[in-house]
């Protein structure tokens, strides 16, 4: 007998048990589905993850204060940042959450204090007006640039540049409003206020500066760069190196793609434990397809069919519903993580190697779990299974 | 002489049946010659479907010689009896055993799907079979839209598809009106006419006397001339103190 006979033949059985053959084969079709949603899913988040700290740029180093307690880094320090060898550019940020109005609007952002080497270390560019400028700085101007969402929220379809806000009860006057640039790993970009160092010292009540990102020359000074910041904190904070914390854009990514990784691996195995109880599904069902045919086997066996041959008509059987429900499963799969896409913002990265593995996994499953009861089956009896009613 | 197919020497055969052990077939001797018609006949327990299932290669006894065609049975594998009954017996039971799922004119192909048949042959063979039964124009019913008469002339077609030099009949009419079983009968001693070698189990006289030799089966054991026997003055003779020893 052929495989093309007894696949025919398979297709008929299931055919004749429609509501049970579906059922069986939605264990498999939710197995399959959900390990290409949620995997699409994570791989998703970590692609948009690499991609967001990608786009930060990769001269860029990062000096995060834990513990402002111990290490108060203070305005005149700074210098000693930009004398190093291979910087470019430092900009210093003290920040803080303050309520912001005009009129009847208001919202709570955070507001950064930082110079005028902000916009280009962070890579920023205006839609409209001007940055601060260091003269703004050295002046303690009342200016601020708003974030493109605080723009919106603030200045509903008006222009709010040379419009003034309040800042916790002061007045500041609009100078430009920063181009969106969407959020970044959980913090919008968009909602901020950006105000000279000065002025967010005195606003926040906090002259501590928290973090400095410092530009590099190119890439090849980052890790020569970040030994020297080491260096200039060790002196400055001698025994505190717990306190703060240098980063590059590589460790940032490299940390952030292994969490997103381990989270992706973690989702698919909680979706494969679903296709095994799929799995174990059609075992189940093969097992009573079994003892339901006795008959039909004892029938098979007196008219000339050997072992092999009800051995492998309950194993096609068993593979061919989970292979159709694999392969429902597959366009399920790409049908949820396709609304997902449209219908949130959530990333979605389709991985035709994992729809394969989840494929061929169902379809192993068909084997694995099929081969007990088909072997049941082929061991069965003539005699007895012919005296079967 | 007549070629003998099916030689059968001192079978023996017991199986455990609530922790006693019945001896179903005590060291019986059978010859079944080419052109054969013969009748097995036998009160139920006698050891008759033992022998049935011994004859059909559904069973292999425990000691003893087999040979079908020359070949020694007994010793065979699962699989070489597998073909075995795939090619030379051909099956016909009480209750027809059709698959219902599949129409006439699939079951009867079903043994030459086993043999590995090509789907063009096997469909010609079994039209010109079931045409052999008189089931023209039935070929598309699903068993249960046939009658039992011509529920048996399907698996009669069945058994006769794959060409077998053997047809074992087990209580062919036992589920038949009379009308129908005298049909069943014609067309069984039309196909011994024909060649086959048909072996009918059966428990009724009247049904047993329709073939050419009558054996009988009691208590394991084997008598020819089993029709005489079962004669009134038969019974006389030796019958209550068989049935006393069991």
């Amino acid at each position: 007998m052929n495989l093309l006979e007894s696949i025919k033949m398979a297709l008929k059985s299931i055919k004749g048990n429609k509501l049970r053959s579906f059922l069986t084969m939605l264990g498999i079709i939710i197995g399959v589905a959900s390990v290409i949603t949620l995997v699409s899913v994570g791989q998703g988040s970590s692609q948009s993850v690499t991609e967001e700290i990608g786009s930060l740029g990769t001269t860029l180093l990062t000096l995060g204060v834990t513990d402002t307690e111990s290490v108060q880094l203070k305005e005149d320090m700074l210098e000693q940042f930009e004398d190093l060898n291979g910087i470019s550019e430092v900009a210093p940020i003290v920040s803080g959450r303050v309520l912001a109005k005009n009129g009847e609007s208001s919202t709570q952002v955070s507001i950064t204090g930082t110079t005028s080497s902000y916009l280009s270390v962070r890579d920023l560019s205006l839609s409209q007006g001007r940055f601060i400028s260091d003269m703004d700085h050295e002046l303690r101007q009342k200016i601020v640039v708003l974030g493109s969402d605080t723009a919106e929220t603030l200045f509903p379809r008006t222009n709010p540049v040379g419009e003034s806000i309040q800042i916790d009860g002061v007045s500041f006057k609009v100078v430009g409003v920063l181009e969106a640039v969407g959020s970044s790993l959980g913090t919008s970009g968009d909602n901020v206020i950006i105000a000279p160092l000065s002025t967010t010292q005195r606003v926040t009540a906090n002259t501590t500066i928290g973090t400095i990102y410092l530009k590099t020359e190119d890439e090849d000074m980052v890790s020569l760069a970040k030994l020297q910041i080491q260096g200039v904190m060790t002196t400055l904070f001698p025994n505190l190196s717990d306190a703060y914390s240098i980063s590059s854009q590589d460790d940032l990514m490299e940390t952030m793609s292994s969490v997103s990784d381990t989270m992706t691996l973690m989702l698919g195995g909680i979706a494969s434990i679903s296709l095994l109880v799929g799995g174990i599904g059609v075992m189940n069902i093969m097992l009573v397809s079994v003892s339901e045919r006795t008959k039909e086997i004892g029938i098979r066996k007196a008219i000339g069919a050997n072992r092999k041959s009800i051995l492998i008509q309950f194993l096609i059987e068993a593979v061919v519903l989970s292979t159709i429900g694999g392969f429902i499963g597959v366009v399920f799969g790409l049908g949820i993580s396709k609304s997902i896409e449209i219908f949130s913002s959530m990333n979605i990265s389709y991985s035709p190697s994992v729809t394969l593995l989840a494929f061929l996994f169902a379809f192993a499953i068909g084997i694995i779990f099929g081969i007990f009861p088909a072997n049941k089956a082929s061991k069965l009896n003539p005699i007895q299974a012919l005296r079967h009613e | 002489m007549a070629k003998p197919i099916i030689e059968i020497k001192n079978m023996t055969k017991s199986y455990e049946l609530g922790g006693e052990t019945v001896h179903a077939l005590q060291e019986v001797s059978l010859q079944i010659n080419e052109g054969d018609f013969i009748s097995i006949i036998g009160p139920s327990g006698s050891g008759k479907s033992t022998f049935m299932n011994m004859i059909g290669c559904l069973d292999k006894p425990d000691s003893g010689e087999y040979l079908l065609d020359g070949k020694n049975v007994a010793s065979m594998k699962d699989n070489e009896l597998a073909s075995i009954r795939n090619v030379k017996i051909g099956f016909i039971f009480q209750n027809f055993n059709l698959l219902n799922k599949l129409s006439a004119i699939e079951n009867v192909e079903l043994p030459l799907v086993y043999r590995g048949m090509g789907v063009k042959d096997r469909r010609e063979t079994a039209y010109s079979s079931l045409e052999m039964v008189g089931l023209n124009g039935r070929q598309h019913h699903l068993p249960t839209q046939l009658s039992g008469g011509q529920q048996q002339r399907v698996a009669i077609a069945r058994a006769l598809a794959g060409k077998p030099s053997v047809l074992l009949a087990d209580e062919p009419t036992g589920a038949l009106d009379s009308k129908t079983s005298k049909e069943v009968l014609e067309l069984l001693k039309e196909l011994n006419k024909n060649g086959h070698i048909i072996i009918l189990i059966t428990h009724d006289l009247e049904v047993a006397r329709e073939a050419k030799r009558i054996v009988r089966i009691h208590d394991g054991q084997l008598y020819e001339n089993g029709g005489d026997w079962f004669e009134l003055a038969g019974i006389h003779q030796d019958g209550p103190k068989e049935y006393q020893r069991q």
